[in-house]
């Protein structure tokens, strides 16, 4: 904290720069705004953290409230885990792309699934025509998911799953490809999204009403408390709520009010907030502006620490951890000069180390065309290892705090964040907000003030509005995928339900539905479903009947 | 006095990716256009009867999933098969070009790819669909 010295001298002097530079002053009607439309101030100096406390507002790394970082000697310890998004086709091209990214030093892997399989539907499903294996990999029964982790020891990997809606059937089918190769649940190391508040917000790939899938939620915490401890229940995320166009701030605020909602409802479902807050994670975006971002992920760790600490009285130190993975923007690419992404998400994932990550996700120069190519996905996660291994910015833990910039912005991101917490609370919490589309409409509105800027040139983006290459030619290779992959895929899941014991399917989905009615946890009865290779499709039809399906309301 | 552009926005097959179709849709609203916006999770049949039912001038489709050379031609044939090839059919999304050539030829009016302002995509509206009426005088 300054003295009442201190202060007056800097604000003397300071008083007498900007009388001096107004003098020399070039005229400019370029607007200083952030990424997030956040005016930003020419000069930052100890005025503007006044009241900086170092013990109450930092600490050290490891220590609460966590802002330089979770673990005390940080990425001198581990590096972050490079864990590449990734999935498209049948399982085995899948498999193929996970084993040639393992081969160039990828440290962990990350499922992405089609849409079929992210909504429940089989391959043969009329709604999955046109969509299997297209925007990532179609997973129908257990067999799928063997053929996906072949030559993969999951005792040797941690695996994120980004799966919501059905997020308890793709764990069970981890758990049981899992018990085929000798690996017991208990050490199982991975992620399933499971965030399906964010799904209502921004990502839109739900199945179920909120409240019986909140129950699906908590019944995997409780599952997983018990037999798979060292899983992380669920990724809280922000990055789709980004990506649907919100700013930095909505982002960091409506991400960690999801994560407050599943700490109540797992509490009011009778667990202990240490019993289950230590395997919760969240997921966040990096966008361009450099600091913006950097402030959010320290201001992040900082929020969730004193609201798991003080409001919601977590004992372990662990469940005051705020843990992220970070993906680089995928809505920041662009298609023209499609090269130029490449320093755009180097740029990102720069500042998501500078934040701390615990893992992160390179996007590919190509993704605004199609998945990524093995060129393109090389270079992405080369841009992880170069980070890592030659600028030298991992040497040291937090580099930028003390930055008078960086620390007012990350006070300024807590204090907005909690404005919106206050603001989600006045209007009856979370799920009410879905209900009335508070979040989608603030989202939406951020979208289109950030496109009408683009189109003013209030903001300049390279080859969009400005430094525009006339007949662009684009030579980057695209990723297609063949429409004989859906063909395959059928083909293989009709000799699954031929060859498999039919008798025993339905008993599993006759006890599965009975479970489902009542009040038992429904883990188990998944596990029985997926092991005798009851199909996702089957099993989802099961969970429509008995809880019903959400709609969206279309608000513009 | 000519009636303002009617247009229905839809969001086809299973992707849930509304962000561009939500800016567009505001967008076409404040240039005066009438927007009807369908929410998501529409199959070809239900755009089609919509796009009927609403006497619209313009469909314009959202796919950023991957799924446009599936959903793109079944509209287009389905508009065909109940007389309704008068309403253009227009959108956008994560489409490679090649593909936007072949959805062209097909009789698909212009797709818009990242990047686009949302005034090429108005003025593009403007310009289609008044020549389309034209035509249609003339017939």
């Amino acid at each position: 904290m300054l003295s009442q010295t201190t202060k007056k001298k800097i604000a003397d002097q300071k008083e007498k720069w900007e009388k001096e530079k107004e003098k020399g002053k070039r005229l400019t009607d370029r607007k200083f705004i952030s990424v997030s439309g956040e005016s930003v101030k020419e000069l930052y100096t100890p005025l503007d953290i006044e009241d900086f406390d170092y013990n109450r507002d930092l600490g050290f790394p490891g220590e609460y409230p966590y802002t330089r970082g979770i673990r005390k000697n940080m990425y001198r310890g581990r590096l972050w885990t490079m864990r590449q998004f990734s999935g498209m086709g049948t399982p085995r091209q899948t498999n193929q792309r996970y084993h040639f990214l393992l081969d160039r030093g990828q440290t962990g892997l990350s499922v992405a699934f089609d849409l079929p399989t992210l909504m429940g539907w089989d391959s043969d499903q009329p709604l999955s025509v046109g969509e299997v294996g297209i925007c990532g990999v179609a997973i129908d029964s257990l067999e799928d998911m063997e053929i996906l982790f072949d030559g993969i020891s999951l005792d040797k990997i941690s695996t994120s799953m980004t799966i919501n809606a059905p997020a308890s059937i793709l764990l069970a089918m981890y758990i049981a490809v899992g018990e085929k190769q000798g690996v017991p649940s208990e050490k199982l190391t991975g992620t399933v999204q499971n965030d399906i508040l964010k799904e209502y917000i921004a990502q839109k790939e739900w199945i179920f009403p909120p409240e019986p899938h909140m129950r699906l939620i908590t019944d995997l915490i409780a599952f997983c408390t018990q037999h798979v401890p060292k899983w992380n229940t669920i990724s809280i995320s922000g990055y789709h709520i980004r990506e649907a166009g919100s700013t930095a701030v909505q982002e960091l605020a409506f991400t960690l009010a999801d994560g407050f909602a599943y700490v109540e409802a797992a509490m009011k479902a009778g667990l202990d907030v240490d019993d289950f807050a230590p395997r919760l994670s969240h997921f966040f975006n990096s966008h361009l502006d450099f600091f913006e971002e950097v402030a959010k992920y320290r201001a992040a760790r900082r929020i969730w620490a004193r609201h798991m600490r003080e409001k919601y009285k977590a004992k372990k130190p662990e469940s005051w951890l705020l843990r992220f993975h970070t993906q680089t923007a995928g809505c920041s690419l662009t298609s023209q000069q499609p090269e130029n992404n490449i320093v755009r998400t180097a740029y990102e994932a720069l500042a998501a180390v500078m934040g701390g990550t615990q893992s992160l996700h390179t996007n590919s120069m190509d993704e605004t065309y199609a998945l990524p190519s093995e060129k393109a996905v090389q270079i992405a996660l080369r841009t992880q290892q170069l980070i890592a291994h030659e600028t030298g910015v991992a040497n040291t833990i937090d580099p930028l705090a003390g930055s008078y910039y960086v620390e007012a912005l990350t006070n300024k991101m807590e204090q907005e964040a909690e404005k919106y917490f206050d603001e989600i609370e006045r209007r009856g919490g979370v799920l009410k907000c879905i209900e009335e589309g508070y979040f989608q409409r603030e989202i939406a509105e951020a979208a289109y003030r950030y496109q009408k800027q683009v189109e003013n040139k209030e903001r300049i983006v390279v080859g969009i509005n400005d430094f525009i290459l006339e007949d662009e030619k684009v030579e980057i290779p695209i990723l297609k995928i063949d429409p004989e992959v859906e063909k395959e895929q059928v083909r293989n899941l009709k000799k699954v339900r031929e060859k498999r014991d039919n008798d025993k399917v339905k008993r599993s989905l006759e006890n599965l539905k009975k479970v489902v009615q009542g009040k038992e946890n429904t883990m188990p009865a998944l596990l029985e479903c997926v092991r005798c290779y009851t199909t996702e499709g089957e099993i989802c039809d099961v969970l429509r009947e008995v809880f019903g399906e959400y709609t969206e309301p279309p608000l513009i | 006095m000519e009636r303002k552009i009617r247009i229905l926005l839809a969001k086809p097959g299973l992707d849930g990716h509304d962000r561009g179709i939500k800016v567009i849709a505001s967008a076409f609203r404040d240039a005066g256009f009438e927007v009807i916006y369908t929410g998501l999770r529409q199959t070809p049949e239900m755009i089609v009867e919509a796009a009927i039912q609403e006497d619209v001038d313009a469909i314009g489709m959202s796919i950023l999933s991957g799924a446009h050379m599936t959903l793109f031609p079944r509209v287009l044939q389905l508009l065909r098969e109940k007389g309704a090839d008068h309403v253009l059919l227009l959108g956008g999304g994560i489409i490679p070009k090649e593909d936007v050539e072949k959805l062209e030829k097909m009789g698909v009016g212009k797709l818009f790819t990242p990047g686009t302002t949302t005034t090429e995509a108005i003025e593009y509206l403007k310009k289609a669909v008044s020549e389309r009426r034209k035509e249609e005088k003339i017939l």
